[in-house]
C-alpha cells in the first residue's frame, strides 16, 4: 500500500517546511492511517455517525463526527459523588503521609510489566473506575530495563533494600539501555555530561515524551487494534530485509504482544477491552487502562495522556442522552479517572527529583482547541475535566492543558480563567500557532511539545547549556568551573575588553560543536532505548508508519541573550585567573535587556533560537527523525545555574538560570505586557518543540469587579496568543502564597503588587506593609 | 546608556539622571523634540480602562507630602529620551493596548511640565488608534490648552482636597487652578476620572471630602470618583532620597473610613468606587 508511504512522507516534508518558513503558510495535511478493511456492524458503535473511522484506525475521524461542541457556561457542573469521596478519602491519608516520608513503598523483587501484578484496588466498592501500577496504591514498580543504577538507587533512597536476584538478572543475563548507551557514548560525549554543558540526557532513564493513542482501546477493543497491527505485519513482510525493515518487524512483534498483555491486564480485573467499549464508563475505563498499560512499563520524565476529554464527551453524550447516566454520574467518572491520574507513581531518585523540583510526571491532558474547520473542540467535558480541580482541589497532576484560540467560545474561556485565579494549575498554549503545524488532534508531551496523537512521537534529548557554550566560547573550550578542556581547543579570548565580534564568532564555532556533539549523543542514546527499552505498548497505539521528532533544547537562553547584550552595549572586563582561565566578569555601563520588548536585545534571542536550530539541522538523525528544539528548562533551571560560572550578564556563579524562556529575574523592569512581548518574539518555526514562559500575577488592587477581571484577563490571553506567544504557565497568586512570601522572601524575588500608579516588590515591604498589602488585596474573603 | 529609561527598574529610585537638565519650574519645552522620563511600565489595570502602558514623566511643581514617586520631582531626576524613541516604544505596544482596549496613560511627576513632550507623544497615541489618559493634578491645567485636550480621551484628575488650607498644607501649592481645570473639563465634556488620596488626619476631614463631592457631584462628565486609600509604599524613596519623610507614622486609613468617604461621595451623588 504505498499511499501511507507517501502520507507520511508528506506530513514529514510538511515540518520540514513548516520548519524553513515563517508562521505564516497553513500546512495542515492529515496522516492517512493504514485502511484495514474491517466490518462496520459493531454493537458497541451504535448510534455514532458512520464514518470513515469504522473501516480504519482514525480516531480523530470519529471525533469530527461526532463530537458536539459546547459554547455555554460552567452552569451546569456539579460536585462529587459520594463514591468519588469516599475513594477520595481513602487517599488522603497516604498523600499526608507521603509529604512526610517520601517513598511510601516499592516492590523491589518484580521488574514492572503489563502482567507483573495482580490487580489493585484503593476502595473497591466505590471505585468507579479501576486499575493501579502495582497491586497497592503507593506501591512503586522498578522498571530496571532503562538502567539498573537508577532503580537501586531509588531503593535505597527510600530505605528499601534492592533485590539480589534482580540484581543478578539485570547485570549478567540482561543488558539495560543505560549499559547500551555508554558502550556507545564517546569520550567527548562523556566530558560534556561530566560537565554538564549537556543535561538530563535520557541516557539513564525512561525518556518519556510518546503519547500513546489510549483512545484507540476503548474505541477499538484490542482485538480490532491487533488486527490492524496484523495488516501492517503483513506490509512490513513483503519488504526487503533491510536493517530497518527487521527492526520494524521486531517492533510490530513487540507491539502485537503488549496489546495481547493489555487484555490480559484488564482481565484480571475482570473486564473484556478486546471489544470496544460498549457505554462512557467502559470508554474512561479501557482508555485508562491504556495509559496504566503504558505507565507499568514506562517510567518516562513525562507520561502524557493525551487529549481524551472530548473524545470521552462523544460516550458520555451518548450516555446522557439515553438515560444510562445523569451528570452526577458523568462527572464521577471524569472525577474518578482524574484520581487515578494523580496517584500516579514512579521510582526515582533523589538526584531526579532535585533536578526536576519534586516527583512529576506531567500526565498531561489537552483540552479545547479548534478544528481545521473552524470549530471549536470544546465539549462539556473539557469542562468537566476543569471542574475535577475544584471537586478534588488544586494539584499539578494531570497537568490539564488548555489550547487556547481566540476563536474559542467566551464562555470556556471565561471558566478557564475562573479555575487558574482559584487554583493556578492549567497552563495555556497557543492552538492557533499550533494548528497549522499539527492539525487539530495533537497532544502535549510533557509541558510544551506537541505531536500528532496516534502518528507522531518524540526522540526526547533534554537540553544543552548555551550559556556555559558562551563561557567555552570565551575560554577556548575550557570549562569554567573545573578548568578542564572539554571544547575542542581553540584560541580564548585574549584582551582587556571582550569584543562582541570576536565573541560572536567564537560563540559560532563553539555552538557548531555543540550542536554536533549534542545530535551524536542522542542518535547513540535513542538507538540504544530502542533496542533494549521499546514502549511496546505506547507505540502499539501509533501507526505503524509515523513521524518520529528528535527534540533538542536549550536551557539559558535569557542569561546569553543578557550576557551578548552587555558586550555589545556596554563594557564587560574579563577576570583571569592565574592560568589564564576567565572565571569572572566586570560589567560596567547599562544595557538593553531581554523582557522588555526592546528590540535591541530581544532579536539577540530569536536570532540564538535560529542559529542554534540551523547548526542542528546540520547533522542526520537516528531514524531520520526531523530536528526540533526546545526552550524549556521545567524547572531545572536551577541545577543549570548552579553548575555554570559568572556570565557577562553580571550573574553570579551558581544563581539560578531564569525558567524557559522567561526573562532573568527582575531584569523586566517594564510589567508583565513588555515581557510578554518580549517572549512572544522568539520564533516558534525554529522552536517547534516549545517555548515555556511562566508568569505569576497577583489580583491586582483595581476596581473592577469578578467578572470583568475575567473578562479583562481573557482579552490578556487572545492578545498574547495573537502576538504570536506560544505558552502560559500562569500563576494566580494568592493569599498565602503572600504570606509564604513574608516567611521566605528569597522565594519571591519578583513578586510584585500592583496598586494604582505604583508597583513595587512585595518582599522588600516590611511587615507592616505586607500585612497591608494582603488585607487590602483579599479583603472580603 | 543615558537613553534609556527603559533599562531600569520602575522600583528603583533614579535621583540626578540627566545633572544637564533644566530646573523644573524655569522650564519649557517649545518643541518637545526630547522628554524626561522617569520609567514606564506596561500592563498596568489600576491607571484607566483596559490594561495601559503608563509614562512616568519627570517633573512636578507639587510636594504632596504622601507622594509615592518623590523621584520624579525633579526633571533631572528623569531620563532624557528622544521624542523619535519615546514614540518607537509605543508603537511596539499599540496592537496589544487596542486589542485589550486599554490605552496609554501618561503619569508623573506631572505631565504638563513637559506639555509639548506629552502632547506629540498623545498625538502619536491617537494616530495609532490607542486610547489616551492624563493623569494630572490639575495644577499645571491651564498650560493644556484645547487642541491638547483634544488629544486625550480621558483625565484622572486628582483632586487632593476642598479646604484650600489643607490643600497646600498637603501639596505645597494653591488649590484654585485645579478647580478651575476641572470646571473647564466639565464645559468641554470631557470625560474625567476624579481621584482622591485618603489619608488619615491629612486629608479625611467630612467637611474636605464633602467639599469635593459637592463640587464634582453635577458634573456629568465625571464618570468616576476613585478613592484611593493612602499607603506607606512609597517610604522608602524619601528615606533614600534623604528626604523628610512627615507621614512615617501615618497609617492606612481603616475599612471603615474609606467605607464613610466612599459613603459622603455616593450620597452627594457621585458614582465612586
Ligand atoms: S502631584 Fe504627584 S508627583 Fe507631584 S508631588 Fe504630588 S503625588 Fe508627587
Amino acid at each position: 500500500m504505498p499511499g501511507e508511504a507517501i502520507a507520511t512522507q508528506t506530513s514529514a516534508d510538511t515540518l520540514k517546511q513548516a520548519a524553513g518558513h515563517e508562521r505564516t503558510g497553513s500546512f495542515a495535511v492529515k496522516t492517512t492511517p493504514p485502511t484495514t478493511e474491517i466490518a462496520v456492524s459493531v454493537a458497541e458503535w451504535s448510534g455514532f455517525a458512520p464514518g470513515r473511522w469504522q473501516h480504519a484506525i482514525d480516531v480523530r475521524d470519529f471525533i469530527q463526527r461526532n463530537v458536539t461542541p459546547y459554547d455555554g457556561d460552567e452552569g451546569f457542573l456539579i460536585g462529587s459523588t459520594d463514591r468519588t469521596k469516599a475513594v477520595w478519602a481513602k487517599l488522603q491519608p497516604y498523600f499526608k503521609e507521603e509529604i512526610r516520608k517520601g517513598v511510601l513503598d516499592a516492590d523491589a523483587k518484580t521488574p514492572s510489566s503489563l502482567t507483573s501484578h495482580p490487580p489493585g484496588y484503593i476502595d473497591r466498592d466505590n471505585e468507579v473506575i479501576v486499575g493501579l501500577q502495582t497491586d497497592a496504591p503507593f506501591r512503586r514498580a522498578i522498571m530496571p530495563y532503562g538502567g539498573l543504577r537508577m532503580v537501586e538507587a531509588g531503593l535505597k533512597a527510600a530505605g528499601i533494600e534492592p533485590d539480589p536476584i534482580v540484581h543478578d538478572i539485570f547485570t549478567k543475563y540482561r543488558k539495560t539501555h543505560n549499559e547500551g548507551v555508554f558502550d556507545a557514548y564517546t569520550p567527548e560525549i562523556m566530558a560534556c555530561r561530566r560537565s554538564h554543558i549537556i543535561t538530563g540526557l535520557p541516557d539513564a532513564y525512561g525518556r518519556g515524551r510518546i503519547i500513546g493513542d489510549y483512545r484507540r482501546v476503548a474505541l477499538y477493543g484490542t482485538d480490532r487494534l491487533l488486527e490492524a497491527k496484523r495488516a501492517e505485519r503483513a506490509l512490513l513482510d513483503a519488504k526487503w530485509p533491510t536493517d530497518d525493515v527487521i527492526r520494524e518487524r521486531e517492533e510490530l512483534a513487540e507491539q502485537t504482544r503488549a496489546l495481547s498483555d493489555l487484555a490480559t491486564m484488564a482481565k484480571s480485573y475482570g473486564l473484556d477491552i478486546t471489544r470496544p467499549a460498549a457505554n462512557a464508563r467502559e470508554a474512561v475505563q479501557w482508555t485508562y487502562f491504556g495509559y496504566l498499560g503504558a505507565i507499568k512499563e514506562a517510567n518516562g520524565a513525562a507520561m502524557s495522556i493525551g487529549r481524551v476529554s472530548s473524545f470521552l464527551d462523544i460516550y458520555i453524550e451518548r450516555d446522557l442522552s439515553s438515560g444510562a447516566i445523569d451528570e452526577a454520574g458523568a462527572q464521577e467518572l471524569v472525577d474518578q479517572f482524574v484520581q487515578k491520574l494523580r496517584i500516579v507513581r514512579f521510582l526515582r531518585t533523589p538526584d531526579y527529583d532535585a533536578l526536576f523540583s519534586g516527583d512529576p510526571y506531567w500526565a498531561t491532558e489537552c483540552i479545547g482547541g479548534m478544528d481545521l474547520n473552524g470549530r471549536p473542540l470544546v465539549t462539556r467535558t473539557s469542562f468537566r475535566m476543569l471542574h475535577t480541580l475544584t471537586n478534588l482541589g488544586p494539584a499539578p497532576e494531570p497537568n490539564i492543558t488548555v489550547l487556547w484560540s481566540t476563536q474559542l467560545p467566551d464562555g470556556f474561556k471565561r471558566y478557564c480563567i475562573k479555575v487558574s485565579a482559584e487554583t493556578s494549575s492549567i497552563q495555556y498554549e497557543n492552538d492557533d500557532l499550533m494548528r497549522p503545524y499539527w492539525g487539530d488532534d495533537y497532544g502535549i508531551a510533557c509541558c510544551v511539545s506537541a505531536m500528532r496523537i496516534g502518528n507522531q512521537m518524540q526522540f526526547f534529548g533534554a537540553r544543552a547549556n548555551l550559556g556555559k557554550c558562551l563561557l567555552y566560547a570565551i575560554n577556548g573550550g575550557r570549562d569554567e568551573v573545573s578548568g578542564d578542556q572539554v571544547g575542542p581547543a581553540v584560541a580564548p579570548v585574549t584582551g582587556e575588553v571582550l569584543e562582541f565580534d570576536d565573541v560572536m564568532t567564537k560563540f559560532d564555532s563553539m555552538m557548531e560543536w555543540l550542536a554536533q556533539t549534542y545530535v551524536h549523543a542522542m542518535n547513540c542514546i535513542h538507538y540504544m532505548h530502542d533496542k533494549y527499552y521499546y514502549e511496546r505498548l505506547e507505540m502499539a497505539l501509533h501507526d505503524q508508519q509515523i513521524l518520529r521528532t528528535m527534540a533538542f533544547g536549550i536551557a539559558g537562553l535569557s542569561v546569553v541573550t543578557d550576557s551578548l547584550s552587555a558586550i555589545k552595549h556596554a563594557k564587560v572586563r574579563p577576570i583571569r585567573r592565574e592560568d589564564g582561565l576567565i572565571v569572572a566578569y566586570e560589567t560596567t555601563g547599562d544595557f538593553p535587556k531581554y523582557g522588555n520588548n526592546d528590540d535591541r536585545v530581544d532579536s539577540i534571542a530569536a536570532d540564538l533560537v535560529s542559529t542554534f536550530m540551523k547548526k542542528i539541522r546540520k547533522y542526520p538523525t537516528y531514524r531520520n527523525a526531523v530536528h526540533t528544539q526546545s526552550v524549556l528548562t521545567i524547572t531545572s533551571n536551577v541545577v543549570y545555574g548552579k553548575n555554570t560560572g559568572d556570565t557577562p550578564d553580571g550573574r553570579k556563579a551558581g544563581e539560578p538560570f531564569a525558567p524557559g524562556a522567561n526573562p532573568m529575574h527582575g531584569r523586566d523592569s517594564h510589567g508583565w505586557l513588555a515581557s510578554c512581548l518580549s517572549v512572544a518574539k522568539l520564533p516558534y518555526a525554529d522552536a517547534q518543540d516549545g517555548i515555556s514562559y511562566t508568569v505569576s500575577v497577583t489580583p491586582s488592587l483595581n476596581r473592577l469587579d469578578e467578572g470583568q477581571k475575567i473578562a479583562q484577563a481573557v482579552k490578556v490571553l487572545d492578545t498574547y496568543c495573537g502576538q504570536g506567544g506560544f505558552h502560559m504557565n500562569l500563576n494566580v497568586l494568592n493569599r498565602d502564597t503572600l504570606l509564604d512570601a513574608m516567611e521566605h522572601p528569597d522565594k519571591y524575588p519578583q513578586l510584585t503588587i500592583r496598586v494604582s500608579g505604583y508597583a513595587v516588590n512585595f518582599v522588600r515591604l516590611t511587615k507592616e506593609q505586607q500585612m497591608d498589602v494582603i488585607s487590602r488585596t483579599f479583603h472580603g474573603e | 546608556m543615558a537613553d534609556e529609561p527603559w533599562a531600569n527598574s520602575r522600583y528603583a529610585l533614579r535621583l540626578s539622571q540627566s545633572p544637564d537638565a533644566p530646573e523644573t519650574a524655569e522650564f519649557n519645552d517649545p518643541r518637545g523634540d526630547v522628554g524626561w522620563i522617569h520609567s514606564y511600565e506596561t500592563g498596568s489595570t489600576v491607571d484607566g480602562p483596559g490594561i495601559r502602558v503608563t509614562v512616568f514623566m519627570s517633573g512636578c511643581l507639587l510636594r504632596c507630602l504622601y507622594c509615592h514617586n518623590p523621584d520624579t520631582w525633579h526633571l533631572k531626576d528623569g531620563t532624557r529620551v528622544s521624542f523619535e524613541r519615546a514614540e518607537q516604544a509605543l508603537t511596539s505596544y499599540a496592537a496589544a493596548l487596542r486589542a485589550m482596549d486599554g490605552g496609554l496613560t501618561i503619569s508623573g511627576g506631572e505631565p504638563l511640565v513637559q506639555m509639548h513632550f506629552t502632547k506629540r507623544l498623545f498625538a502619536s497615541a491617537k494616530r495609532m488608534g490607542v486610547h489616551t489618559a492624563l493623569d494630572t493634578s490639575g495644577f499645571l491645567g491651564a498650560r493644556a490648552d484645547d487642541d491638547y485636550l483634544r488629544l486625550v480621551d480621558l483625565v484622572l484628575l486628582d483632586i487632593k482636597s476642598w479646604d484650600p488650607a489643607t490643600y497646600r498644607r498637603a501639596v505645597g501649592q494653591d488649590l484654585r487652578p485645579t478647580l478651575e481645570f476641572a470646571e473647564r473639563l466639565a464645559n468641554l465634556g470631557k470625560p474625567v476620572w476624579v481621584r482622591f488620596v485618603l489619608v488619615p488626619g491629612l486629608t479625611d476631614d467630612p467637611a474636605n471630602v464633602e467639599g469635593i463631592a459637592r463640587f464634582v457631584a453635577p458634573m456629568s462628565n465625571v464618570e468616576w470618583v476613585e478613592v484611593l486609600p493612602f499607603h506607606q509604599m512609597g517610604s522608602f524613596k524619601w528615606k533614600a532620597a534623604g528626604l523628610d519623610y512627615e507621614l512615617l507614622d501615618t497609617p492606612s486609613p481603616s475599612p471603615d473610613l474609606v467605607a464613610r468617604v466612599l459613603g459622603q461621595f455616593r450620597d452627594a451623588g457621585c458614582r465612586a468606587r
